[in-house]
């Protein structure tokens, strides 16, 4: 499959409405895993790596899962495509970075990605739509089963899946769910929500992973110990966290309904009105609205406001896929043109937000829509 | 006093309570100072009284010897201490020392638990009792009354033997004698 079918298919995850998926964005898994009697990626030589590569990419390729899959090494992706499926959480941040010796395979729906000699010979990740961590876990599961009939895994009986890092040794497992958090953010309470959450032992993350900052109100929760505890045990526990903060976001929604709604649809209607009209956007402004409008879509103070189309619009924002579609490099000026330019076209489509009057009840239908 | 090493004159007089046994060593300067007892941590009396001192000396200052190397890949401990990760898997053998206080900080426990590679779900066959081999063997020479001299094994099905006895060990939850055999595993490995 080439690079440009390959995004031009939507990935199921972007489209699929998953369980809480108004708050959940995704559900991810990635499971490490090594072969016996080669040295891992950061310890051996170009030559082992290239050798590696060859011998192991053929057998994911003829995985049934991979059929029509997109099947490339990095020397010949520039880094812009690199950056791209960085930006679609296929390709981790380290991972893009190297050349040489490494290679991805997605499958045909994105809702598979396998990298080779990322930190370990293998990073596989499964994907879904909403708090769903289960199927995500089942789809990169029965890859990891149909792998080993063909290839020797590093594996002790005592500590499981060995690792490039301890830190990851034993089931090898990431489960990590994705959350939009604004009004957790708006009324305060995020630090105090995530102090609780790794003091459970689970790590929470910005938007791309390790060391990045939460824009866009967007954090991810995942499992820190990978050594002594079953898979199932795992994904129960961070489903369980992911729930209660779900609930945790609910109710600080609710809360902003009732107790502040003329902040609220402040916050909204400038967040409409500078994605709608701004000529210069910046990806941290961009973020921040989009999560803020994405919270009045929720709820129901913009009507008629698609969320896959702000999901959509939230990934053909981002740097690399900007430079994609303008098929060159552009300066971040350019870049902050081109992204509000993108915005304003596609917001046409949305209504500006209700109008409610002070005087009229709360959650009424507005009277008349004001021009101004 | 003499010295309890060699016949100079002892300087230095240790007494140190071991499992609620008072034991007292007489050391002259030189030694004392060869066997790290002016050092608290560096020095167990029990040890050196159990005739080991020696051996637990030598284990220690590997423990600190940054040059262990992994025979498979070359990674050393000095890279294992600067960058937090393995070289390959067999690293996880060479510094399973090291490992166990570091996984326990890390982890949940420090046993896996969770899947199982489908082509590793043939555990051993638990072997009977008496014909564990390993603690057997390794006592033997001191044992006053050897018992009768077992048939020839071939190193294979020794090593066999031992990985299968290492497995249930670990399986019972005996993980003393688990590393024990291990340790019979690494020696037999590096005569071969």
């Amino acid at each position: 499959m080439r690079f440009t079918t390959l995004l031009k298919n939507p990935a199921d995850w972007m489209q699929g409405r998953g369980p809480h998926s108004d708050i959940v964005m995704t559900s991810r898994i990635r499971l490490a895993r090594n072969l016996r009697g080669w040295s891992f990626p950061g310890w051996s030589s170009e030559r082992q790596r290239v050798d590696l590569m060859n011998e192991v990419r053929p057998v994911v390729a003829g995985l049934p899962e991979m059929k029509d899959g997109f099947n490339e090494e990095y020397p010949n992706l520039t880094k812009t495509k690199k950056q791209v499926l960085v930006e679609r959480h296929l390709v981790s941040r380290e991972h893009a970075a190297r050349s040489t010796g490494c290679a991805i395979l997605i499958d045909r729906r994105q809702s598979l990605a396998i990298m080779v000699n990322e930190e370990d010979h293998f990073r596989m990740q499964g994907i879904r739509a909403g708090l769903d961590l289960r199927t995500a876990y089942e789809l990169v599961n029965r890859v990891d089963s149909e792998l080993e009939n063909f290839l020797p895994y590093a594996y002790d009986s005592r500590l499981g899946y060995l690792t490039a890092c301890p830190t990851n040794v034993g089931t090898g497992m990431r489960a990590s769910a994705m959350l939009h958090l604004p009004a957790l953010v708006l009324t305060e309470q995020i630090k105090q929500v995530m102090n609780a959450v790794s003091k459970i032992g689970l790590a929470v993350r910005g938007l791309y992973g390790e060391g990045t900052e939460a824009l866009g109100n967007l954090f991810q929760v995942s499992n820190q110990h990978t050594l002594g505890e079953t898979e199932s045990e795992l994904i129960s526990r961070i489903e369980g966290v992911a729930e209660h903060i779900v609930q945790a976001e609910n109710n600080a929604r609710e809360k902003l309904l009732h107790e502040s709604p003329t902040m609220l649809r402040d916050q909204v209607g400038r967040a409409y009105a500078t994605l709608r009209f701004a000529h210069i956007l910046n990806s941290k402004e961009a973020l921040t609205q989009l999560s803020l409008l994405r919270l009045g879509a929720d709820l129901d103070l913009v009507t008629e406001c698609d969320r896959g189309l702000l999901d959509a619009l939230l990934l053909e924002i981002q740097p690399a896929h900007l430079q994609l579609a303008a098929q060159r490099e552009l300066s971040p000026e350019e870049r902050d043109t081109r992204r509000a330019e993108i915005t304003r076209q596609l917001l046409k489509s949305v209504p500006e937000p209700l109008n409610v009057s002070l005087d009229s009840a709360e959650n009424a239908p507005p009277p008349e829509s004001d021009d101004e | 006093m003499k010295c309890d090493m060699c016949d100079n004159e002892a300087t230095v007089f240790l007494t140190q309570i071991v499992d609620g046994k008072m034991t007292q060593v007489n050391l002259c300067d030189k030694c004392s100072k060869e066997k790290g007892v002016t050092d608290p941590t560096g020095f167990q009396l029990a040890d050196f009284l159990l005739g080991n001192a020696a051996q637990k000396k030598t284990r220690q200052s590997t423990a600190e010897d940054d040059t262990l190397a992994c025979p498979e890949c070359g990674f050393t401990r000095a890279h294992l201490k600067k960058i937090g990760r393995m070289g390959c898997p067999e690293c996880y053998l060479t510094f399973g020392d090291d490992m166990d206080n570091m996984l326990r900080a890390m982890h949940k426990g420090t046993r896996h638990v969770g899947k199982v590679p489908g082509r590793q779900v043939s555990l051993p066959v638990p072997s009977p009792k008496a014909e564990r081999p390993a603690p057997a063997a390794a006592t033997a020479s001191a044992a006053p009354t050897p018992p009768p001299a077992p048939a020839p094994v071939s190193p294979k099905k020794k090593l066999a033997d031992l990985k299968a006895a290492i497995d249930l060990a670990v399986m019972e939850e005996r993980y003393e004698d688990a590393a024990r055999l291990r340790d019979e595993v690494k020696a037999i490995e590096s005569k071969a």
